[in-house]
């Protein structure tokens, strides 16, 4: 049945270059969540915001982000914004795909948590004094991350695995970039996937876990 | 600025990629439902260590990128002889992602029914399987229906990816019409709004389940 020599050695001697990928796969990851945090945040406010403006900008934005492939949103950086004359290299495109969907994705977890969070919570602020941005900033906020972690933190983990999307753009430093560039020069495709498929295991897998250690650490109270 | 080359057969040839994309959706999340439903039942059933090795396999299906299983999976059956069509590895990539997924929803379900209403039926004489088919699996449908449908929209949107291992689903034959054509962002406005129309509604309807049912409870 097998009519094939597995190389393990090759897989074995690129681990350093493929470890050096992770670590930009780890970097995209973290990046487009900062950002995606920061817009979903815009973005869950903004779906309570008096203006139909803005009211109608979030429900876009979110809708898009969840009900079409994140593949699309790569293709739609990458290629769609050609045509105001904006090209992106496969990184940029890459990490403004995966934020626009983390920002999608988290906005509709940030207002589930919102709506958790009783309002007389921001009433009490309010009356001691606090200007409303200050009581969103100081009261809201904190609350709101403290119940949307965890969710947060799958969010993360799904960043790390979508990374892998660049290489259909061209991207090529990161992990799976770099392994689709041994693939090409040496045709090892099963070996050094399955190196991939194992580093990925290992970061997905410490992400979820460290995310733990901090909610134990954070929220034991 | 309005005007395009993009004529009615190219439509149709799109319309001919969406198919391909519903197909593998469609044999995926069917045979991946039942292997869910199996693995998550089995689960509730063993204890935490005799489950482990279960566990451990759908994890890293949830662990491990779709695009890197699928390249994977393509290389395996070609290192092994199978003969597979691009068609088969995806759709059999697709089911056990979506098995491992639904396997997660199936057991949260079954958790999700008071062990103190399974008591109640065992005392009313049903056996286990009777108390499963009549008590347990109509109550965890409920808990579990929302999260499958939109899991079902996640696997029709993660099964763009198959283009890499050469299946012209939707998003890969606007591929090919952009080269031909050199309008990327129209075109790809189109394909948008077709993944777009398939899977909003769809997603409206498990929001609206979702919220119907949660007033119930």
């Amino acid at each position: 049945m097998f009519n094939y020599t597995f190389h393990w050695y090759q897989a074995f001697r690129a681990l350093p270059d493929m470890l050096a990928g992770a670590l930009v796969t780890l970097e995209l990851a973290i990046l487009s969540m900062v950002l995606g945090i920061g817009l979903a945040v815009l973005i869950a406010v903004g779906r309570n915001s008096e203006y139909a403006v803005f009211r109608g900008l979030a429900i876009g934005w979110v809708e898009l982000a969840r009900n079409t492939p994140a593949l699309f949103q790569i293709y739609m950086a990458h290629f769609g914004l050609g045509a105001f004359g904006i090209h992106l290299s496969p990184y940029v495109s890459l990490l403004a795909g995966i934020t626009f969907n983390n920002a999608g994705y988290l906005a509709e977890t940030f207002r589930g948590a919102l709506r958790a969070i009783p309002a007389t919570q921001t009433r009490a602020a309010r009356s001691l004094g606090m200007g409303p941005v200050t009581a969103f900033r100081l009261i809201v906020l904190p609350q709101m991350f403290r119940i949307a972690f965890l969710p947060a933190t799958n969010q993360m983990v799904w960043a790390i695995l979508m990374t892998s999307l660049g290489i259909v753009v061209g991207m090529n430093t990161d992990l799976a970039g770099v392994t689709q560039d041994l693939n090409v020069r040496t045709f090892r495709t099963f070996e050094f996937f399955a190196m991939a498929a194992i580093i990925y295991y290992a970061l997905a897998k410490s992400v979820s876990l460290g995310a733990r250690l901090i909610a134990w650490r954070l929220f034991r109270y | 600025m309005f005007e395009t080359a993009l004529t009615l057969s190219d439509l149709a040839f799109l319309a001919k990629g969406a198919g391909v994309t519903l197909a593998v959706t469609a044999v995926s999340v069917l045979f991946g439902t039942l292997l869910g439903v199996v693995f998550g039942t089995t689960r509730t059933l063993l204890n935490a260590w005799t489950a482990a090795p279960m566990t451990f396999i759908l994890d890293v299906l949830r662990s491990v990128p779709l695009l890197i299983q699928l390249v994977l999976a393509n290389a395996f059956q070609s290192i092994a002889g199978l003969g597979w069509q691009p068609f088969t590895v995806a759709c059999v990539v697709l089911s056990l992602y979506t098995a491992s997924y639904c396997s997660e929803i199936v057991r949260g379900g079954i958790e999700a029914v008071p062990a103190v209403t399974r008591r109640a039926a065992r005392s009313l004489g049903m056996t286990w399987a009777q108390d499963m088919t009549h008590i347990v699996f109509p109550m965890a449908l409920r808990v579990s229906l929302p999260s499958w449908i939109g899991l079902t929209l996640g696997v029709m949107k993660d099964s763009a990816l198959v283009l890499w291992i050469g299946l012209i689903e939707l998003l890969r034959s606007s591929q090919i019409l952009v080269t031909r054509l050199q309008e990327p962002l129209f075109i790809l406005i189109v394909v948008g709004a077709i993944y777009f129309m398939l899977s909003f509604p769809i997603a409206r309807l498990g929001g609206q389940l979702e919220k119907r049912w949660r007033e119930n409870d």
